[in-house]
């Protein structure tokens, strides 16, 4: 994460963004969908663009591919404006949700349509596809058709086919969405070798934060047709930049203004991530310097694997999660058990403003 | 739904029974084609092919199978080509009054023929002047054979994923490109079966088709209509009613295994009369 991190900062700052955002607005009758988003993607970046449903990120996706026009605002690809051109006429391309693949053509011919729309022979482009689809390891299945195929390996056939033109920009809207869990995960592994390996910048939309966090050089979170944040996954999960970025990425436990008033002196909102929090089973609370603790009481326990996942209702505070590494106490009740919840202060992340 | 033993039975002694009361006539039809008596007595005292034969060598039978042919065949090229682009309209674009535009291209399929075939005659004599001929008919016969391309378009363009000609599009095909390598591709079975339909239609329609026709001119159920009352005709009648009922089912059969989905002529004509109602 911190290599990611240093690589974003060591890039020239003069260089001309792969994709510019300027106030892009797209309303849909009465509700702007996209609402003045501001966007510079750089050039062979990892970008994800994260929210919620109805965030307005596929339609961003869906204004730099060219499938809806803005209302107003301006997207330009590497300086040149493309805001109102037509999909064929940009050099960005798309892996759709559900893939799209060309039901009644073969994976070849799949792969080679683009190459067959530009005008190339059909040996030549036949040959390319086959070594597009030998790459994404369906070299074998070249003459079969996508209904033949299993989700993870249509997800191949539609990169290949997008990657074959080799475009400038690469659009994903949400390609991991209906695969399960462990080809999820290898398939984020594949994609992002993938992307470092051909340089070519990725825009990624997803609603999964873990995802996100993952695979991004960058990431762009989407509340309400607007960004939120953009920055690191690093930045994004310690820095988050209000209530809505700290909920949305990860569990985050928010402390209002009056419990922040008492503990700092300070009347802001404030949020813990629960992995940071700590808790002793009794109410001796850790009195050192740097540590701030609250009394409660258990409610509930949740087994996650890794983790138990402890909720605990302080007195005078908000219900809290945390995350708990270590065993348990074994054979006592632990239900209704008062508790000291305790945090570092520098584990406090203070949010601006906004309530 | 599981259904008791006695409803079963009596479910298909009903099915059966309504079956035979529709095709028994039918049959009829073709058995006498072949019935050797003139006056048709029946059970047949024996079989021929005379009248087949006679049929075939009839110069007024041919001309007029030629005629229905040729009607079809224009009729359901028309329907085809602007069933579709119709259907595209309606599907893809939204603009005020698509609804009504949408009941207006259905209507005709449930119009009475005669209202029809009055409202074109008057149409062609006396509004624009033409003279009736195997045009008009072909005209008159495309205002309703473009409902079946219609429906069977538009059902298949509902059915379609939208994202293929975004896909298109996006790997760089223009509009013409994406049309003849993609969606023309996804609409074909839709396109010949609508296309079958329409000319089943066409082929046995005989109300609009008198309204329409040029003097002299025949088409096979006008012929039909013409020599009924001959008594000397009959038995050719009869081989020409069988030819009729085979070109007219032929296609439908085959436009029903092309499509499981597609919309016949009776949900059309359903479609249409709920959206009147």
């Amino acid at each position: 994460m911190s290599e990611t991190a240093l690589a974003a900062v060591q890039k020239p700052t003069a260089e001309v963004p792969a994709i510019r955002l300027r106030r892009l607005t797209k309303s849909f009758g009465e509700t702007n969908a996209v609402d003045g988003v501001d966007l510079d993607i750089r050039q062979g970046e990892f970008f994800s663009m994260l929210g919620p449903s109805g965030s307005g990120k596929t339609t961003v996706l869906r204004l730099i591919a060219g499938f809806e026009l803005p209302t107003s605002g301006t997207i330009e690809l590497e300086g040149q404006d493309v805001s109102g051109k037509a999909p064929f006429e940009r050099d960005v391309n798309t892996v759709f949700q559900d893939y799209a693949l060309f039901p009644h053509m073969s994976l070849v011919d799949n792969v080679a349509y683009g190459l067959r729309v530009r005008g190339m022979g059909r040996t030549e482009r036949r040959e390319r596809a086959a070594e597009a689809l030998g790459r994404v390891q369906l070299g074998k299945f070249v003459s079969r058709r996508p209904s033949q195929l299993s989700g993870g390996q249509r997800q191949r056939v539609a990169l290949a086919r997008a990657l074959v033109v080799e475009p400038k920009v690469l659009l994903l809207d949400e390609p991991l969405g209906a695969l399960d869990l462990k080809l999820r995960q290898q398939m984020q592994i594949e994609l992002k070798e993938l992307q470092r390996s051909l340089g070519i910048t990725f825009i990624f939309v997803t609603h999964d934060q873990e995802e996100a966090l993952t695979m991004s050089d960058r990431i762009g979170v989407f509340n309400n047709g607007k960004i939120a944040q953009i920055g690191t996954a690093h930045e994004i999960y310690q820095r988050p930049a209000g209530p809505f970025v700290a909920n949305f990425v990860g569990t985050s436990n928010l402390f209002d203004p009056v419990v922040a008033g008492r503990l700092y002196g300070r009347q802001e909102q404030f949020v813990v991530r629960p992995e940071r929090l700590s808790l002793s089973w009794d109410r001796s609370a850790a009195m050192h310097d740097g540590v701030a603790s609250l009394p409660g009481k258990v409610t509930s326990i949740v087994y996650v694997g890794h983790a138990t996942q402890v909720n605990v209702a302080l007195e005078d505070g908000p219900a809290v999660v945390v995350l708990v590494g270590t065993e348990l106490p074994e054979g006592e009740q632990l239900l209704g058990r008062d508790v000291t919840v305790s945090w570092a202060h520098r584990d406090a992340v203070w949010l601006p403003g906004e309530a | 739904m599981r259904l008791s033993r006695s409803a079963k039975t009596i479910l298909g002694i009903m099915t059966a029974l309504v079956l035979l009361f529709i095709y028994a006539p039918l049959l009829l039809v073709v058995v006498n084609s072949f019935n050797a008596d003139r006056t048709f007595g029946w059970p047949p005292k024996g079989f021929t092919l005379e009248w087949w034969g006679r049929a075939f060598d009839s110069e007024g039978v041919r001309e007029a199978l030629v005629n229905s042919l040729w009607v079809a065949v224009v009729s359901t090229v028309i329907s085809l080509i602007l069933g579709t682009m119709l259907a595209m309209a309606l599907q893809r674009y939204k603009f005020f009054g698509r609804d009504v535009v949408n009941l207006l291209v259905i209507l005709p399929i449930a119009l009475p023929g005669i209202v029809t075939g009055i409202a074109l005659n008057n149409m062609f004599t006396t509004i624009l002047g033409v003279s009736l001929s195997m045009w008009t008919v072909i005209i008159a016969h495309a205002t309703f054979c473009m409902v079946t391309v219609f429906n069977n378009v538009i059902a298949r363009l509902r059915r379609m994923n939208g994202r293929l000609e975004e896909a298109s599009a996006d790997l760089g095909a223009g509009v013409f490109t994406t049309f003849r390598l993609v969606t023309f591709p996804q609409l074909r079975s839709a396109l010949l079966a609508g296309g079958l339909l329409a000319f089943a239609l066409s082929f046995d329609e005989i109300i609009v088709t008198t309204f329409t026709i040029g003097a002299g001119d025949t088409t096979l159920p006008i012929w039909i209509l013409q020599n009924l009352f001959r008594p000397n005709q009959a038995p050719v009648v009869n081989v020409v009613a069988v030819v009729l009922i085979v070109v007219s089912i032929v296609p439908i059969w085959l436009a029903q295994r092309l499509s499981a989905d597609s919309v016949g002529i009776s949900a059309g004509r359903a479609r249409a009369r709920a959206a009147v109602k």
